[in-house]
């Protein structure tokens, strides 16, 4: 029972949240275990946001039971707060100061010592690659390195336990590489990840579980390639045939697949051998001007789960 | 009893004395803007020169508890009590709305330990502090200049930390009901007149019957009240009375803000 315990770090019974009347998180469960990554994937407003405010004890919960690291978040927040690295989705940097100082004062909220936090600060500023901005202030830096700044702060006080939402929305390709590389060696040294995300790559690469958030429910769970097993197939097929006509191709490549998503600018053919059936297509007379064979992503899963329109 | 101080003054609970570290914070940053802290200090001193000093010239000395005093005599401790009053407002009030509205600075904050109780403490903590430096220069330059007439100015500054403490707790409660920049229009509207009227240029006696006692009420009064005692002598037991209205000031002032905080952030 104890060990049982110390393996979960984080978990979520029937958790509800509301703000006046609208609930944004309908009874959920989840339990997250010493040592994961676990993501959060969902549309815009499907509720990561308000479940990850409320494992940060930033935000009382409306309803059910929330446990973290075996603590209860209302009652003691600060004593979890000061094993958590918090991410927020929006930076709160702090503009004043500079980029190391930032990190100085940030650790001085934890009551560590400033002569821990001049060497902490200086190997964070190493492992974000912000070490030659040291001593800038923190309001022209760009985008990503704000970020990567944030990464930092939240790891002043060597958290257990390390919650970023959306940690690279914004980023671009090389700073998104940066970040990841970073999230991972922090995995491997035994920092539990809990990560708000809507890149399926991002979340491909660095979880292990998953849950699936849409209108503040959670729809699926599961690992990445246990949801792609479950809620997709093995390839897809892309084709492209002139516009206009890819709603009248659609109906002659039944049965050549399981599934078949029309989409403006082309065909979505779910199957689990893509390359025979790009042929058995061929084989019917049909001639894409362009055609793709690739393997199932999360991407696919999630359009499945979540549908391909707005909602907001 | 302990249940009920806790739940009209929440400090405990929501924090308090490790918040302040804000300070420490604070330090930082006027490390960088040290020159805004300084330019705060003339304002009471131009005022002192130019109406003490200046006006003084034309108006004949006055009688204050029984002794003939200058008019710069008068003005000056009126002046001090200003300065801890204004010194307390600036952090309080814009810089607070602008890291609670803008910068998110206590979002990043609320993510640690500390609570809105810490936040409260240290930004009031911090905010008093620069009340007391104006007023310490300006005792210096009240005492070089002759105007301090009683040993009990020794008494000026720890007085100050009230003062400020008053000030400070309540324009931080009102700036956490600040929707806009515009409605800081209402913290020069307040200021202002408690400025000029609070018997800082001419005695309490100049007014009307029952101005005077509206007066006798406003917060700067008691202040006013108060310096001009320690520093030109004639201290009397309705002092104690002025130090118990700043502290039920900064008590409640605090105590509104902790939980205005709360609400704002912890949603
Ligand atoms: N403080 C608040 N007051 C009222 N409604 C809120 C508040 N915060 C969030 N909401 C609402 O709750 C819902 C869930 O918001 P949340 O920020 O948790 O979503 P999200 O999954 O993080 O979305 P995104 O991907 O856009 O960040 C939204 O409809 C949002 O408008
Ligand atoms: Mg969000």
């Amino acid at each position: 029972m104890k060990a049982q315990d110390d393996a979960t770090l984080i978990s979520a019974r029937g958790l509800v949240k509301k703000y006046g009347d609208f609930v944004a998180v309908d009874h959920i469960d989840f339990e997250v275990a010493a040592g994961q990554a676990f993501g959060f994937l969902g549309p815009n407003g499907a509720g990561k946001s308000s479940t990850m405010r409320m494992i940060g004890c930033v935000s009382p919960p409306s309803g059910g039971t929330l446990r973290i690291l075996g603590l209860d978040p209302v009652r003691d927040g600060p004593r979890i707060r000061a094993q958590l690295g918090v991410v927020p989705q929006q930076d709160t940097l702090d503009l004043e100061l500079t980029v190391r100082e930032n990190l100085i004062v940030y650790g001085r909220y934890f009551g560590l010592p400033r002569s821990v936090l001049r060497s902490r600060a200086d190997e964070l500023l190493d492992f974000v690659q912000l070490a030659d901005r040291a001593n800038d202030k923190v309001e022209p830096l760009s985008g990503g390195m704000k970020r990567r700044l944030t990464i930092a702060r939240a790891l002043i006080n060597e958290p257990r336990l390390l919650l970023l939402d959306e940690p690279t929305t914004g980023l671009d390709p090389q700073a998104r590489h940066v970040v990841w590389d970073r999230l991972f060696r922090l995995k491997q040294q035994g920092v539990t990840l809990v990560l708000t995300t809507h890149y399926m790559d991002e979340a491909e690469q660095l979880c292990d579980e998953l849950v699936v958030m849409d209108k503040g429910r959670i729809i699926a769970r599961g690992s990445p390639w246990q949801l792609i097993e479950r809620y997709s197939t093995r390839d897809v097929v892309e084709l492209r045939f002139p516009l206009g006509e890819n709603e009248s191709v659609a109906p002659r490549i039944d049965g050549l697949a399981e599934r078949i998503d029309v989409l403006p600018d082309r065909l979505l053919v779910y199957t689990h051998d893509g390359d025979a059936c790009l042929a058995a297509v061929h084989a019917r007379g049909l001639t894409p001007v362009a055609s793709l064979v690739r393997r199932s992503t999360l991407e696919d899963v999630f359009l499945r789960l979540t549908g391909r329109s707005l909602i907001d | 009893m302990a249940a009920l101080t806790l739940r009209i003054f929440p400090y405990g609970a929501l924090g308090g004395r490790r918040g302040l570290v804000l300070v420490e914070r604070s330090l930082m940053v006027y490390r960088h803007t040290w020159i805004i802290i300084v330019s705060g200090f003339f304002e009471p001193l131009f005022y002192l020169l130019a109406v003490g000093v200046g006006i003084g010239k034309l108006v004949p000395s006055i009688s204050f508890h029984g002794q003939v005093i200058d008019y710069t005599a008068f003005v000056a401790p009126a002046m001090l009590a200003s300065s801890a009053m204004n010194g307390a407002i600036y952090d309080s009030t814009f810089n607070v709305f602008w890291k609670l509205k803008y910068a998110k600075i206590y979002e990043g904050i609320l993510a640690t330990p500390l609570g809105p109780g810490d936040v409260a403490v240290g930004e009031i903590v911090w905010s008093l502090g620069r009340g007391v430096i104006y007023s310490a220069a300006f005792l210096v330059v009240c005492a070089a200049m002759g105007l301090v007439h009683s040993f009990a100015a020794l008494l000026a500054l720890p007085f100050a930390v009230l003062e400020g403490l008053a000030f400070a707790a309540c324009g931080m409660a009102a700036t956490t009901f600040m929707r806009s920049w515009q409605d800081f229009e209402w913290v020069t509207l307040v200021l202002l007149p408690l400025f000029l009227f609070s018997a800082t240029f001419y005695p309490l006696s100049t007014y009307p019957g029952a101005l005077a006692h509206v007066v006798r009420w406003t917060p700067l009064y008691q202040a006013v009240d108060v310096q001009r005692a320690l520093l030109l002598g004639g201290l009397h037991p309705g002092l104690l009375a002025d130090c118990g209205y700043l502290a039920a000031m900064g008590l409640i002032g605090g105590a509104v803000a902790v939980r205005r905080l709360a609400r704002l952030l912890l949603h």
